[in-house]
């Protein structure tokens, strides 16, 4: 069964027939050709499809494209304009902050959307005391980070890499 | 994963009519727990009515200084309110033991207590599950049961074969400290609107496993309701997971306690990943109540809690382990908040 | 000995070329392919772990609009060949494991294609299945060798003598779990077959040995068929050898002429179609004198494999040639069960096989009241023992003496269980680690002046291993020009062959076979080449020399933390000194090791695929319950390395560095944990249910 859904991605609108079984996830990787959120496990259990949907860090593959219509997307290849990069994302560079590449457009967006809960008073389970702001340790990086698997194992160069960012905000 | 069809009607009061007039209709929230199971072909639903932008977004302050927080309210945003990190601690740390930041985001204060077992079994439909499939069996016995319940099994070793076998977890952590904080669930249903205490709308399998709640079809919860409770002020959610994060709990305790002296004035505990439903520890918490506020009289009252415990053997040593280490952890998360209480 | 090339580019810490990439998520994996009007694929699996299909109704399927094709072994294409049982997909009714292929429905649409695979009926005889791997199995065997040629059994001395005269003897059994690589990237590709000729995008650690089989199974011509893959998602072994899914998606291509089709295997199907490490039991012997010198080992290893393919992991492989002993005995058998088909795992053999001797060699420091790292010392051979050659070079005692100093070993109290800080019980371990240094047999490469700069072509394969930036480093000190006037491509068949990105040996093949294409070019053309002018290389076993024993060594020291109350084990430190020869560009490198010690970390305390031998599949078959370990888990990892150059194993100086990092870390960090709490964990992985009766 179809519906209609309007969608904007990377800040280009797209008006669309989809069914009701896609995801977000399919809809970007499938039909749009908008493969930077990548598919890892398909099921929330891995972090690799993170994008910021309407503001915040959010998983595409299990939200169904249909119950998003009107929603504002942004992948990691569209943080920053072609040819420039997001502070996230020279980090990650100068880090060396993965290796195969394929959680590291996830990680990227999970970074962006992590810096932004922090400038906005959100805890974590790391977070001592829950009646003040966090702050940017390396143990609240490393907890809010940890709904992106690495396979490659980069973690401990993706926390100093959320913290240069962190710090350059 | 079968086709369905899906609406988003105008009002909560439509979307309750549309699913109550279509017997294989489903609500949709955040879709964390929901859109994973129609993938599974765990959930076939023949129409799913969108709600989350039909229910509230706010937490709002009750006439009698508690909190009332809109089902559309998203996990992420409920963690992150100033009045639930003062007043009520456990619910805050147990939101932000659960899932990861971008679950959270999705994830909404109405789904997450709704949300379906973790039993392997359960999620894979080759399998025998009396939850999933009724009157199939119970794989799980006998099976993985790392995070299988102890609390409210029966005594002796379930039957696989039989039809109302069940020996699932909830999985949720918010559900934990909500039955440890008296929470109150707002429903709207076919029959109009209603509450019910959050103790009472999970159930143990009983002859019906498939049903884990006592809510009826069509029924949606509308809010959920902080009763003001002045000793959650300090209250604490203990997790303890086979990795340091983004895992479910091996056992969980939620606890919030009030101690004047060496005596405990009033506690409330509340138990995660070792039953069907998040576990109320009301012995442990009779035994508790005005008694000292000591590590051995902690540890008396959890094991008086387990003492109905029932590990389940399985293929990868069983869960027998969980006895131990909730009496541990139970004992452990009473002392820290005493300790919190005197210094 | 190889004259070694001057390194100006090589060791310098680039950034990696593909890393623009890679951080936007522009970089495209074989799934990603843009083709036109793709079709999409979902596998049906068997739901019996033995047994035969009785009936297979695609009726429903079929009719589905939609739906393109249903390919099921009674109308799939006889294949040319099925020597490979595992890659002999939909050939026979007969099914071997849980999770074999059965079917597979091609649609329009992803969606379409799973909605099919739902609506097809598989009917079974199921037959009577045997999936639990026991050390006393009544059909253990003894395969002929063990991966990939090494003996199975090795005997030297008279172990019952020198195990009746030592003073200590430990004896032990150790297990290490099932586990599966699960590279982020699931095995994924796009096919197109346009009626005569095949082109593959695949995810896979080597283009050309992935043709090589695709070839011999569908009886192609080489000529027919393109394999290409630019960017890998991880593999870690699995990606090494093509599984099913490669046969299946080209059987698809090949029943829709023209169509380029899609298949990606589900996280849930690729424990059961992708390769995974075997089950180790290793029963294990030292007997020492008082002085701690070794006078005999015995490792007994028990593993699986399944009925239609033998992979017989060499995990006692490496307690061959790590120390001294006057007598020694390693011995594989081997349990032939109804399991999906074991494979590759990133360091096969040695990070298995230096489980159960690194924790021996703990619990003999311990009796003998040695240091763990001067026991070490002690029985470090100065020439292999297995073979009796000298090392080209070895420097394990130099790791292990330069890590005590950085990781703070000096003084440490070796009473275990004895410190406490807070919460936490502490304790601190050791291991030693090793790798191989392998050569692989066969790469070429061509290398073309072009528009003033130097085009390299190979066709190997960039795992996050760091292909697209080393090598161009290593042809730049070959050619003896800047790194940024030369270009490297790889990842397709087009390019000359390469070996596959395995055995750590994918940079020093590849980078052999760079050399001696440079240096055909230099005597061609001079200095002063003209635009088109191309020379080739070839190496087959490059600059072997086979006087002497070549490996690359480490040490691994860990920080354990366990809850007194929960037994929740946390690792804030791990830090390793390798000794790999010449480290090509500091940058990947330390990327390498950290990422194989965090590896280690997660074998250590996360990783398990729990078998249901009742229904004969893994239990927890997804991320969610495959634990493996994320960010709050790592805390301060370390890897150093020596200041080595070998000059016996390539022009470059370099060992293999892809591997070693998981060598030897879970020995580390079960031994940390029992210097924590007193408690011996043998069998991995380390979780608190371990512990917990052992705790105050």
């Amino acid at each position: 069964m179809d519906a209609d859904i309007r969608l904007t991605v990377d800040g280009e609108l797209h008006e669309l027939t989809v069914d009701t079984r896609t995801t977000l996830l399919d809809l970007l990787r499938e039909r749009l050709g908008n493969t930077s959120p990548k598919k890892g496990c398909d099921h929330g259990q891995c972090g690799a499809c993170t994008v910021i949907l309407d503001g915040e860090r959010a998983l595409l593959c299990l939200a169904l494209a249909v119950a998003h219509d009107g929603a504002e997307i942004t992948t990691a290849n569209g943080l920053a304009p072609e040819g420039e990069l997001h502070p996230v994302q020279q980090a990650f560079l100068d880090h060396d902050a993965f290796q195969c590449g394929y959680c590291t457009p996830g990680q990227v967006c999970s970074a962006v959307g992590l810096l932004s809960e922090v400038d906005r008073g959100w805890p974590s389970h790391a977070t001592a005391d829950l009646t003040s702001d966090p702050e940017l340790s390396d143990a609240e990086v490393s907890e809010r980070m940890s709904g992106n698997l690495c396979r490659c194992a980069a973690y401990a160069t993706i926390t100093p890499a959320v913290q240069q960012a962190g710090g350059a905000r | 994963m079968k086709p369905f069809a899906f609406a988003r009607p105008g009002s909560v009061a439509e979307a309750v009519r549309e699913v109550s007039a279509e017997p294989n209709a489903v609500f949709l929230g955040g879709g964390t727990n929901l859109v994973d199971h129609l993938k599974l072909g765990v959930a076939r639903p023949d129409l799913v009515v969108d709600v989350r932008t039909l229910t509230s977004r706010e937490t709002t302050d009750t006439a009698d200084g508690g909190l009332l927080v809109g089902a559309a309210v998203s996990n992420s945003e409920l963690a992150a309110d100033r009045r639930v990190r003062e007043h009520y601690p456990v619910l805050a740390q147990a939101l932000l033991a659960g899932a990861n930041g971008q679950l959270r985001n999705l994830a909404t204060v109405g789904g997450n207590p709704l949300q379906r077992t973790r039993c392997v079994y359960f999620q894979d439909v080759t399998t025998a599950c009396n939850k999933r499939e009724p009157g199939s069996g119970c794989a799980a016995v006998g099976g993985y049961t790392r995070y299988h319940a102890v609390l409210g099994v029966p005594a002796a070793l379930p039957d696989a074969t039989a039809a109302d076998t069940c020996i699932a977890t909830h999985p949720s952590d918010m559900a934990v400290a909500l039955a440890a904080l008296d929470a109150v669930v707002h429903v709207l249903g076919p029959q109009g609107a209603r509450t019910l205490p959050f103790r009472e709308l999970h159930r143990l399998p009983g002859d019906d496993p498939s049903r884990d709640t006592v809510l009826g079809h069509g029924d949606l919860v509308t809010a959920i309701e902080l009763p003001p409770l002045p000793m959650a002020a300090r209250s604490t959610y203990r997790k303890v997971r086979d990795r340091a994060s983004y895992a479910f709990a091996l056992v969980s305790v939620a606890a919030a306690l009030d101690v004047d002296g060496d005596t405990v004035r009033d506690v409330r505990l509340a138990l995660g990943g070792v039953a069907h439903v998040p576990w109320r520890a009301t012995r442990a918490e009779e035994v508790l109540r005005g008694g000292p506020a000591t590590e051995h009289a902690f540890r008396a009252a959890a094991e008086a809690e387990l003492a109905a415990a029932q590990p389940q053997p399985g293929v990868d040593g069983g869960n027998g382990f969980k006895i131990p280490l909730l009496t541990r952890t139970i004992t452990a998360t009473l002392r820290d908040l005493t300790e919190g209480a005197t210094s | 000995m190889t004259d070694l090339l001057e390194p100006r580019a090589m060791g310098r810490d680039l950034v990696r070329r593909d890393g623009v990439q890679k951080v936007r998520g522009t970089a495209t994996y074989a799934y990603e392919t843009p083709v036109e009007s793709p079709a999409f694929c979902h596998p049906v699996q068997a739901t019996v772990a033995r047994g035969r299909i009785t009936g297979i109704d695609t009726e429903a399927a079929e009719a589905l609009d939609g739906v393109l094709a249903v390919l099921t072994s009674e109308n799939a294409e006889r294949l040319a060949s099925t020597d490979d049982a595992e890659l002999a997909v939909l050939q026979s009714p007969d099914v071997a494991f849980r999770g074999q292929v059965v079917g597979v429905v091609v649609a329009e649409t992803s969606e379409l294609a799973r909605q099919g695979a739902d609506l097809v009926v598989v009917t079974y005889a199921e037959q009577e299945h045997d999936s639990a791997l026991t050390v006393d199995h009544p059909g253990l065997y003894a395969p002929e060798k063990v991966n990939p040629s090494y003996d199975t059994d090795v005997v030297q001395g008279d172990v019952d003598a020198e195990l009746a005269a030592s003073a200590v003897v430990v004896s032990h059994t150790y297990a290490t779990a099932m586990v599966h690589n699960n590279p982020l990237e699931p095995h994924a590709s796009t096919a197109l077959w346009d009626g005569s000729s095949l082109t593959l995008w695949d995810s896979t650690q080597g283009v050309h040995p992935d043709r090589k089989a695709v070839c011999t199974v569908f009886g192609l011509e080489e000529e027919q068929v393109r394999v290409v893959c630019p960017y890998v998602g991880g593999g870690f072994g699995s990606k090494g050898t093509p599984h099913a899914n490669v046969v299946l998606v080209t059987m698809a291509a090949r029943a829709l002429p023209g169509r380029p089709v899609k298949l990606a295997l589900t996280r849930q199907q690729m424990f059961s179609l992708a390769g995974y490490r075997t089950p180790t039991i290793q029963r294990m012997q030292l007997g020492a004198d008082r002085d701690g010198r070794i006078r005999a080992l015995t490792l007994d290893v028990v593993e699986q494999t399944s009925r239609i393919k033998e992979f017989a992991e060499q995990t006692g492989v490496p307690a061959r040639m790590m120390y001294t002993a006057n007598a020694r005995r390693t011995t594989h058998r081997l349990a032939a069960l109804d399991v999906p088909v074991p494979s590759w795992f990133r360091a096969p053999g040695e990070c298995p096989g230096m489980f159960g001797p690194e924790v021996a060699m703990d619990e003999l420091a311990h009796e003998l009241g040695i240091d763990p790292i001067e026991l070490r010392v002690r029985n470090d051979p100065e020439r292999d023992p297995e073979t009796g050659q000298p090392w080209s070079s070895r420097h394990l005692v130099e790791c292990l003496r330069e890590g005590a100093e950085r990781f703070g070993w000096a003084g440490r109290d070796p009473r275990p269980g004895v410190r406490r800080e807070g919460r936490w019980l502490v304790g601190t371990g050791v291991a030693s680690s090793v790798y191989p240094t392998m050569r692989q047999a066969q790469s070429t490469a061509d290398v073309r002046f072009e528009d003033g700069r130097y085009v390299v072509e190979i066709g190997a394969a960039d795992l996050g291993t760091g292909a697209w930036t080393v090598l161009p480093q290593i042809a730049a000190d070959a050619l003896g020009v800047d790194v940024d006037d030369v270009e490297v491509r790889i990842g397709d068949t087009r390019y000359p062959i390469a070996s596959v990105a395995g055995g750590s040996s994918g940079t020093n093949t590849w980078g052999s076979a760079i050399a001696v294409a440079a240096r055909e070019f230099r005597g061609k053309f001079g200095t002063d080449p003209r635009d088109g002018d191309e020379a080739s290389g070839q190496v087959d076993q490059a600059d072997t020399d086979d006087e002497h024993a070549t490996y690359a060594f480490g040490a691994q020291f860990v920080e354990a933390r366990v809850d007194v109350d929960t037994g929740e084990v946390r690792v804030p430190r791990l830090l390793g000194v390798f000794a790999c020869g010449r480290i090509l560009n500091p940058r990947t490198a330390r990327s390498q090791f950290i990422g194989g010690m965090t590896m280690g970390l997660s074998m250590a305390l996360h990783e398990n695929s729990v078998w249901d031998p009742r229904i004969g599949q893994v239990a927890n078959h997804d991320l969610a319950e495959y634990h493996v370990t994320v960010n709050a888990d790592v805390g301060d990892v370390q890897a150093h390395w020596l200041d080595e150059e070998d000059p016996y194993v390539n022009v470059m100086g370099a060992k293999g560095i892809g591997e070693i990092g998981i060598v030897g870390t879970a020995a580390a960090v079960s031994n940390a944990v029992w210097h924590a709490t007193g408690v011996r964990v043998r069998e991995l992985p380390v979780t608190l249910d371990r512990l917990l009766t052992a705790l105050p």
